[in-house]
């Protein structure tokens, strides 16, 4: 366990230390949420209550898809490239031998980033994002504590997700092509490009039960107040449920993957 | 009577350059489109990707029609035609001078040096590294949603505006292009900031794929004058609409992106050649 804790540490401090490309970074996710937020305003003039949001919260929704942008890696990044890239020289024939879980070491350090990413990417447009344009923010400081846990929960799943694309360089040896599709299903079906409750009828229900939901839509619909009591309950249940079925797939494939690692000499 | 040594005349050398330049960046582009051929499934999926990504934007916007008729009192197809231009100028620009973002990470780790001792010149180089032809996917995708925008408007046509089709395209795609090359020279400074430039590059598409009445004046100001984004298809592409413009800009304006397009090059260049001069190895 302890172990674990050093490698998330090492996970926060590696993103830590590149300080302007921080800086960057949120000045990009400042320029994209100022552009969506004019966009939603002019849907929400037309639509008032669309999705079953009113304006404000609809803004709000816009900020936190860019405050959760990095920290559940709705674009990919983070360790996957890394993975694929170990898998492809053998180098993971190393990570084999460690005295570590290969699938909790890399989540570790996953988890790490994403905490960063949280307070590195996170605060600063949010905090813009509210100076400019009126947010629903919530005032019980227990639902911050609620989505807290939830987009935790979503960091998890997109980790399980990630880490599956990553175990399939096993067999392709070239992981870029998996990985852009799974980002582009991630970034369309998290609810990123637009609230999956705006999507209709089969799509919209197909779009919330995929855990690509889990990563933005749960989260930004527990902050936004629409899950308390027993929903909350259930949507937390979704996206275990979501985070515990992928974890053992990825389990499973390491396990198939792992006895077809040919290490070669030399 | 001897002729005259070539090399002592400028204007040639600078031609010769120009040339060498060129010859360097097709050389490079095609030795990455052989290497990636090596996965050709890799290949095959990145492209689609590159092209569903960007259509997924659309669809996104298509979906916001289900809900609405008009979005900030523009029809879906007119919302097309602004999202094909931008699209695909975009597109072209990222194909040629996409590279130019991975400039950051070379001056970091020192492999920049490499580049600077070749009898090349540097940015043929950078801008052909790693040229990835997947990126054809983008532009694609542009050209397919400006076809349906073309097929679905009821625009009364004139040769004036028949001519605005490429020349929207091509000066836009100069203009981004002129944003890649001068956030290269700014990243010879910030090192680790490429994504500032991914802010102007696609934060700029996302923008310029909605009609300007969405977003603040401001905005729109900042866009026609500082960073002249505008000009790639805002303006030229409300002339062929017969649309009002933003900040009620004369009409004769939808004419300049090839002459705005000319300025970027030259201040791009500039910045360039700035950044280059002030470079320091890191000397590992």
């Amino acid at each position: 366990m302890r172990l674990y804790a050093v490698v998330a540490a090492g996970g926060f401090r590696r993103y830590a230390t590149y300080r302007v490309a921080t800086a960057a970074g949120v000045f990009t996710n400042t320029v994209f949420g100022f552009i969506m937020a004019y966009v939603y305003t002019a849907l929400w003039d037309e639509r008032p209550q669309l999705g079953g949001y009113d304006l404000s919260q609809a803004l709000t929704y816009v900020w936190l898809g860019q405050a959760l942008l990095m920290t559940v890696a709705m674009m990919g990044g983070g360790f996957e490239d890394e993975l694929i890239e170990r898998i492809r020289t053998g180098d993971i024939a190393i990570d084999l031998y460690r005295p570590a879980d290969l699938q909790l070491f890399w989540l570790a350090g996953d988890l790490g980033r994403a905490a960063f990413h949280l307070l590195g990417r996170g605060i600063v447009p949010m905090a813009l994002g509210a100076l400019a344009f009126d947010l629903a923010l919530p005032a019980n400081p227990l639902v911050w504590l609620a989505f807290l846990a939830s987009a935790a929960l979503g960091v998890v799943v997109s980790f399980a997700v990630r880490f599956l694309v990553a175990l399939s360089a096993f067999w392709l040896l070239d992981g870029a092509g998996v990985a852009q599709m799974t980002w582009l299903a991630g970034l369309f079906f998290s609810g990123m490009v637009l609230p999956l409750t705006l999507f209709p009828g089969a799509l919209g229900e197909l779009a919330r039960a995929l855990p690509w939901s889990a990563l933005l839509q749960v989260p930004a619909d527990v902050f936004l107040g629409k899950h308390t009591g027993w929903g909350l309950v259930r949507a937390y249940a979704f996206q275990i449920g979501w985070a515990a079925a992928l974890l053992t797939a990825g389990r499973l494939l390491q396990s198939v993957a792992t006895r077809r690692v040919v290490v070669q000499g030399g | 009577m001897d002729q005259p040594e070539r090399v002592d005349r400028p204007l040639d050398r600078r031609g010769d350059r120009l040339w060498a330049g060129v010859r360097a960046y097709g050389l490079i582009a095609s030795m990455w489109i052989r290497s990636t051929m090596t996965y050709r499934a890799s290949f095959a999926m990145t492209t689609f990707g590159n092209f569903a990504a960007t259509a997924l934007d659309f669809v996104a916007i298509m979906l916001m029609f289900s809900h609405i008729d008009a979005l900030g009192g523009y029809t879906l197809p007119e919302v097309a035609l602004l999202y094909g231009t931008a699209g695909a100028a975009f597109g072209l620009a990222d194909l040629v001078m996409g590279s130019m973002d991975r400039l950051g990470r070379r001056v970091r780790d020192g492999t920049l040096d490499t580049l600077l001792v070749r009898p090349v010149p540097v940015l043929a180089q950078v801008a052909a590294d790693r040229f990835a032809l997947r990126r054809l996917g983008r532009v694609t995708q542009g050209l397919l949603v400006l076809a349906y925008a073309l097929t679905a408007l009821d625009i009364a046509w004139t040769p004036l505006k028949v001519l605005m089709l490429p020349m929207m395209l091509l000066s836009g795609a100069a203009i981004f292009s002129a944003v890649f090359v001068a956030g290269a020279g700014f990243q010879f400074w910030a090192q680790d900031a490429s994504e500032v430039q991914n802010s102007f590059t696609y934060g700029g598409t996302t923008l310029l794929q909605y009609p300007p009445s969405l977003f603040a004046k401001d905005l729109v100001r900042g866009v026609t004058f500082v960073l002249p984004l505008a000009f790639v298809n805002w303006l030229p592409a409300l002339y062929v609409l017969d649309r009002p413009y933003p900040l009620d800009l004369p009409g004769r304006l939808a004419f300049m992106p090839p002459v705005v397009a000319a300025v970027c090059w030259v201040l791009a260049g500039a910045a360039w050649r700035a950044g280059l001069r002030s470079y320091r190895s890191t000397g590992s």
